[in-house]
């Protein structure tokens, strides 16, 4: 028989086991929706910084304290982050510094959320319009940035953030530049 | 009799409205331009949320955010490109399905053309085998033929025959 025939079978074979590999790949948290930010290695856009609870205006400098930073971006109408609202709260615990952002929400409903829940965050800063998270790509909530001591944007994480995804994913980085910092 | 056909007509059109494309929105153009241009960068963008849709016929709220976003640019008189570039600087390139060439893309470009110059290459290599052969098989069978039935073949084939007869 010719061996010319056993090609289609041969790429087929090989199409599964791509495709296998893949779907593993998927199930062990590989998100294929995952997008990389645009903006790592950018300074964070910083305009239209309102504070959620004394509606005090901000400027960059709030992203500049010469320690690493995570942003969360956050909203009460959004079930993840409701999910990783406790984790939050732990990672306070521990002496990591987050910035809220508020997305598209209603700061009525947000402030009590904080009150109910605790409050994770060493500011919020409301973007009921969503204008702050457009200019930081943010395309779903909860997303959270790492920010180094100057600003720049290192790190964007898209969904929430549990121990095996900070242990994973945002601690090295983290760490990192905790250490480039001293 | 009326009543009920003015109920279930009215419940018609309301299910029809209902299946209209979901994602239209009253917008106050300053000139048919400007319309047009709105249309093709709705088209043009991609919404990051969803996947393979544009901004134009998804409801997600990051494309109904984006939507507004590219009208109010446009407003404020941005050309097409400084809104293509403004959502790219944010979202990188997959925001757009029409993307720059790079390193990452420039197999959308190589491929198509590597496939053609393959497939062209292909049938040139072909044809002259097949071309070669069909003629000798057809024009000159007997002396095609002969070689092949040589020697032993030649000494089978007797063989046979003999068998045959007996």
């Amino acid at each position: 028989m010719n061996k010319k025939l056993y090609l289609p079978l041969i790429v087929f074979l090989l199409l599964i086991i791509a495709f296998f590999v893949q779907l593993q790949r998927n199930s062990q948290g590989d998100d294929p929706k995952a997008l990389e930010s645009a903006l790592i290695g950018k300074p964070i856009p910083a305009k239209h910084l309102t504070d959620l609870f004394d509606a005090k205006q901000h400027d960059d400098n709030l992203f500049k304290q010469g320690k690493p930073l995570l942003v969360n971006v956050w909203a009460t109408w959004c079930p993840t982050c409701y999910a990783e609202h406790q984790y939050l709260n732990e990672l306070k615990q521990q002496g990591i510094d987050i910035i809220g952002i508020n997305y598209k929400d209603n700061s009525a409903k947000a402030l009590k959320w904080l009150k109910d829940l605790g409050n994770p965050y060493q500011t919020v800063i409301k973007d009921e319009k969503g204008a702050f998270g457009l200019d930081l790509g943010v395309y779903g909530a909860p997303e959270t940035f790492i920010v180094d001591g100057n600003g720049i944007i290192h790190y964007r994480h898209a969904g929430d953030v549990n121990p095996r995804v900070w242990q994973e994913k945002l601690e090295p980085v983290y760490r990192k530049l905790a250490e480039q910092q001293k | 009799m009326t009543k009920i056909r003015a109920f279930l007509t009215a419940l018609f059109t309301f299910a029809l409205s209902l299946s209209a494309p979901a994602a239209i929105d009253a917008l106050d153009f300053s000139s048919v331009q400007q319309e047009k241009d709105y249309q093709s960068l709705t088209q043009e963008l991609r919404c990051p949320q969803c996947q393979n849709n544009n901004i134009a016929d998804s409801n997600a709220t990051i494309a109904v955010d984006m939507r507004a976003k590219v009208f109010e640019l446009l407003q404020e008189g941005k050309s097409k490109q400084d809104i293509v570039d403004y959502m790219v600087a944010r979202y990188g390139n997959f925001v757009t399905y029409n993307p720059p060439l790079t390193v990452a893309t420039v197999i959308l470009w190589v491929a198509p053309v590597a496939l053609i110059l393959f497939g062209i290459f292909f049938i040139l290599r072909r044809k002259p085998q097949s071309g070669a052969k069909q003629p000798a098989a057809s024009a000159n069978h007997a002396e095609a033929q002969s070689p092949a039935l040589n020697a032993e073949q030649q000494r089978r084939l007797q063989a046979l025959l003999k068998d045959k007869e007996q």
